[in-house]
């Protein structure tokens, strides 16, 4: 179970490495002007030691753009849309760049035949990566069908033409007019992307604009299709018999009560156990009659003795940062606090489980699935069913919800072995027991840090050690002389077997929640102690200019009050870098102390993440991250002992409800210069420290757990 | 049992033979190839499943289609009319009060029954109807934003 999903995704990515002809999409693509163009997603992504050899794409493209004979412009990727917006999004930038209408530029998403290879949709990395080239694709079309009116049009050259909605037009002669789709009507012509400007942002029509997004329509009439809405003709459901805990095996198991059912079909495939029915709850049903035992695993750790085992177990510390010298810090130090933070296993969740519908037809396997990484499943597929990736086709829908928990897509390979056998369409949707099961957890964690001070307060040192969360953003962004950040274990590959007793995995923004809450408590607790204002204490400690802005920003909006904590007011503050993005946190709480109900009252977030593409959709993703982040940091903790997953329903996994709702205010900082960093994640991040710091301040409890339960209130009020 | 059933589903007459047991979820999704309905839990613990039978929700996933003969069955297929999207449809789409789009149908159906109820409901009262309808987007602001419009422009005294 301890499948490492980094260097899974890496491997398949070096394969590849020669995998993609253009040969393969001149066969599809028909006629048009097409500009290829290339991205180096690597670059962009945070942690790169923990990669075995940076991944060479495929040859000298990964994603196109296509302006046809029919008006149509055409973007394939191999993104995909997972609710983020980037359907719209990246549409937006080509439609700027390139002078089309919004309604005219088609996405093609997630379609291993028809885009060009991709890792994978996480680490808020689409609109980073995809964002300047494919505005530099656009240019450079645009740049070439000027070109191709000019000679068109008989003009010497391009000043004189101006473009709107796709229609080119001489400023001096407005009955020279010729569009983009005559242009290329019939013509097949190629180019390859070469440094084009592109355009001033004070040019912009599209971008920076909230137009409606283009799944709109389909996902408010119940058109949108996912995974699970696919059936081709003949297709059976499959449930697949599951162990009660990680590591349990089946010893016997009786099919003969659930084969007597009609149109039931049982398959044993190596380990898979596997109940077919043209209908899904029939196929259900024959499952719950199959008579098996299990041999149990081996006792281990449950939710309680996790954190002990953690620290024994995790693999040895690795330097993240060193700066200074701790040992000139301990001198210079005259007070010392070390303290040590605790966070949970938590669940992805998306309302859509995984799902799959596997069919084969002419020696060819296609599989619509619910994935965040279509390209890497397309190579798990091909080696499960042993066909050539060329024969294997992933087609993504819309996908209902991933948050790095679609990364892995076993479903899919379970849709596909099942096809294989029957030879027919296989779908598995797994059901939500299943899902809490195979889930690839946020990995519990612990955090402990040394602090020192002199004096007059000043920060001069700091020795950061993370166990199993992972180390980005371990790194502080105070300016404190002596530090020194390591990290041991995460989310990612190189576990030792054992550390965890189920699969972990990226969830949204994977280490950053962790890393976050133990440092902006540890800072919180640092201005308490001084009694200091909190927010007083950061500025004292903060240069970055970015950082400093968006913690005014927010403030200001929030009205902040100095005052030192605990003032009995309960509003507390957060801040943090992720996916080159700054972000700030304000909340205010009520708590009940009789009961430990926390009530989240207002939460006011302002994040700079440079150019802003969609407002709307940025604050969209804002408004998610903040709502999603009240979950791990006031309820959500997977449940667990000796491998069996305890919770398998809504009913013990509580996920933030309507009743919890804070009132959310969200600020974008006006960057337009810089180039867009991520948007998705950044304020989840630091919702569990902000609750705790205005927890604090609310009661004088300090909460160094997350998440901050009822329960684990009451005993911190107790302690005083 | 299997037998045959007869009920109105979006406004036109429908007859099944079917074992009356199985829940109209599967139904629906399957046999009557309405997709806009989601599965997500199975247990009623999440409103992806949402519809409505004699203008109350119900949750499909746990409701046999045998309770259902006879009565009107409304689900997100059936909610806009003549092409025309339904206000609560048109309050979704200009608040764009959804994401991943896949509570959305759960979330419109819910909502369309409380304001067969309650022509203009207040914010407390859209939370508590909504309360057991979960979005893991967070669409949750935005979802009472649409509400509180579309209760507004819908018809039944504003």
């Amino acid at each position: 179970m301890h499948r490492d999903e980094r260097n899974e995704v890496v491997e398949i990515a070096a394969d590849m490495a020669t995998g993609v002809s253009r040969r393969e999409f001149f066969q599809l693509a028909g006629t048009g002007l097409f500009i290829f163009f290339a991205t180096d997603p690597m670059a962009a992504f945070q942690e790169p030691s923990r990669l075995p050899g940076r991944p060479s794409y495929p040859t000298d493209f990964n994603a196109y753009l296509r302006i046809g004979g029919d008006s149509r412009v055409t973007c394939f990727v191999g993104k995909v849309e997972l609710g983020q917006g980037s359907k719209t999004a990246l549409a937006q930038l080509v439609a700027d760049e390139l002078d089309v209408s919004l309604d005219s530029v088609d996405m093609v998403m997630g379609d291993t035949d028809l885009c060009p290879w991709d890792m994978g949709t996480f680490g808020s990395l689409t609109i980073r990566q995809f964002g300047p080239v494919l505005r530099g694709a656009a240019a450079e079309a645009r740049a070439v069908l000027l070109q191709m009116s000019a000679d068109y049009l008989h003009l010497p050259s391009v000043e004189q033409l101006r473009v709107k909605d796709g229609v080119v037009t001489c400023a001096q002669d407005e009955h020279k007019t010729v569009s983009y789709a005559k242009l290329v009507e019939g013509k097949r012509i190629e180019r390859h992307l070469d440094k084009v400007p592109v355009k001033a942002v004070s040019a912009f029509t599209v971008i920076g604009k909230a137009p409606r997004r283009k799944d709109a329509l389909e996902k408010v009439t119940g058109r949108a299709r996912y995974a699970g809405d696919m059936t081709p003709p003949g297709t059976l459901h499959a449930r697949i018999l599951r162990p009660p805990a990680h590591g349990a095996t089946v010893k016997e198991f009786d099919t003969a009560v659930a084969e007597k059912i009609p149109g039931v079909r049982v398959i044993r495939d190596g380990e898979m156990i596997a109940v077919l029915h043209e209908q899904p709850d029939i196929a259900d049903r024959a499952l719950g009659l199959i008579r098996a035992r299990f041999e149990p695993p081996q006792p281990s750790e449950d939710d309680r003795t996790i954190f002990d085992h953690l620290l024994k177990a995790a693999p040895p510390l690795q330097m993240v940062d060193e700066k200074g010298s701790l040992a000139e810090g301990e001198k210079l130090a005259t007070r010392v606090v070390e303290e040590t933070y605790l966070n949970s296993y938590v669940a992805h969740a998306a309302m859509e489980t995984h799902s799959a519908v596997a069919a084969i037809e002419g020696g060819k396997l296609t599989v619509w699935a619910s994935t965040q990484t279509p390209f890497p499943v397309r190579q798990q597929l091909a080696q499960a069913v042993g066909f050539t990736p060329e024969n294997v086709r992933v087609i993504t829908p819309y996908v209902g919800g991933g948050f790095g928990g679609k990364s892995a897509s076993r479903q899919a390979v379970e849709a596909a072995r099942l096809a294989k056998i029957t030879g027919k369409p296989v779908q598995v949707v797994w059901d939500r027991a299943e899902e809490f099961f195979y889930d690839t957890f946020r990995p519990a964690a612990v955090v402990k840090i040394r602090s020192g001070q002199n004096d007059a307060g000043k920060l001069l040192l700091w020795d950061y050690r993370v166990y199993c969360a992972g180390e980005r953003e371990a790194r502080q962004f105070y300016d404190i002389p002596h530090q020194r950040t390591q990290s041991a274990g995460g989310w990612g590959g190189g576990n030792p077997p054992g550390l965890h007793p189920f699969a972990v995995g990226p969830w949204r923004a994977p280490s950053v929640n962790t890393n976050t809450f133990a440092r902006e408590s540890h800072i919180d607790i640092l201005a308490s102690k001084l009694g200091r204002d909190p927010l007083e204490f950061r500025l004292a400690h903060l240069s970055h200019p970015r950082m400093r802005r968006v913690l005014l920003a927010a403030t200001n909006q929030f009205g902040w009050k100095p005052a030192p904590g605990p003032s009995g007011r309960g509003v507390g503050l957060a801040c943090a870098t992720d996916v080159g993005t700054y972000v700030a946190t304000v909340a205010e709480v009520a708590v009940n102390k009789s009961t430990g109900n926390v009530e989240v009252k207002r939460v006011v977030c302002a994040q700079d993440q440079g150019v802003t593409v969609n407002p709307d959709g940025s604050r969209q993703q804002m408004e998610g991250s903040m709502t999603m982040g009240m979950g791990y940091a006031l309820a959500e903790e997977v449940h667990f002992k000796d491998g069996a997953v305890l919770d398998r329903n809504f009913d013990t996994y509580q996920i933030p409800r309507f009743s919890w709702l804070p009132r959310i205010e969200t600020i974008l900082i006006e960057n337009p210069e810089t180039p867009a960093s991520g948007c998705g994640e950044p304020p989840i991040t630091t919702m569990g420290a902000v609750v705790a710091n205005a927890i604090f301040d609310a009661t004088g409890a300090r909460l160094r757990q997350l998440p901050m339960t009822p329960a684990r209130l009451k005993a911190a009020l107790r302690q005083g | 049992m299997r037998r045959s059933i007869s009920f109105m589903l979006n406004g036109k007459p429908v007859q099944l033979t079917v074992d009356d047991d199985r829940m109209l979820l599967w139904v629906l999704r399957y046999d009557l190839g309405l997709t806009g309905t989601k599965f997500g839990c199975g247990a009623a613990l999440c409103g992806s499943c949402t519809v409505i039978v004699n203008d109350e929700a119900v949750r499909s996933c746990i409701t046999p289609v045998k309770e259902i003969a006879g009565k009107r069955v409304l689900t997100i297929e059936g909610l806009s009319t003549n092409g025309h999207l339904h206000p609560i449809q048109e309050a979704f789409l200009n608040h764009h009060a959804f994401q991943c789009g896949y509570c959305t149908p759960g979330m419109i159906v819910n909502a369309y029954a409380l304001l067969l109820k309650k022509a203009h409901p207040t914010r407390e009262e859209i939370i508590r109807h909504m309360d057991d309808n979960l979005c893991r987007c967070g669409s949750h602001t935005r979802i009472v934003d649409a509400i509180l419009e579309a209760a507004g422009s819908t018809k039944g005294g504003a």
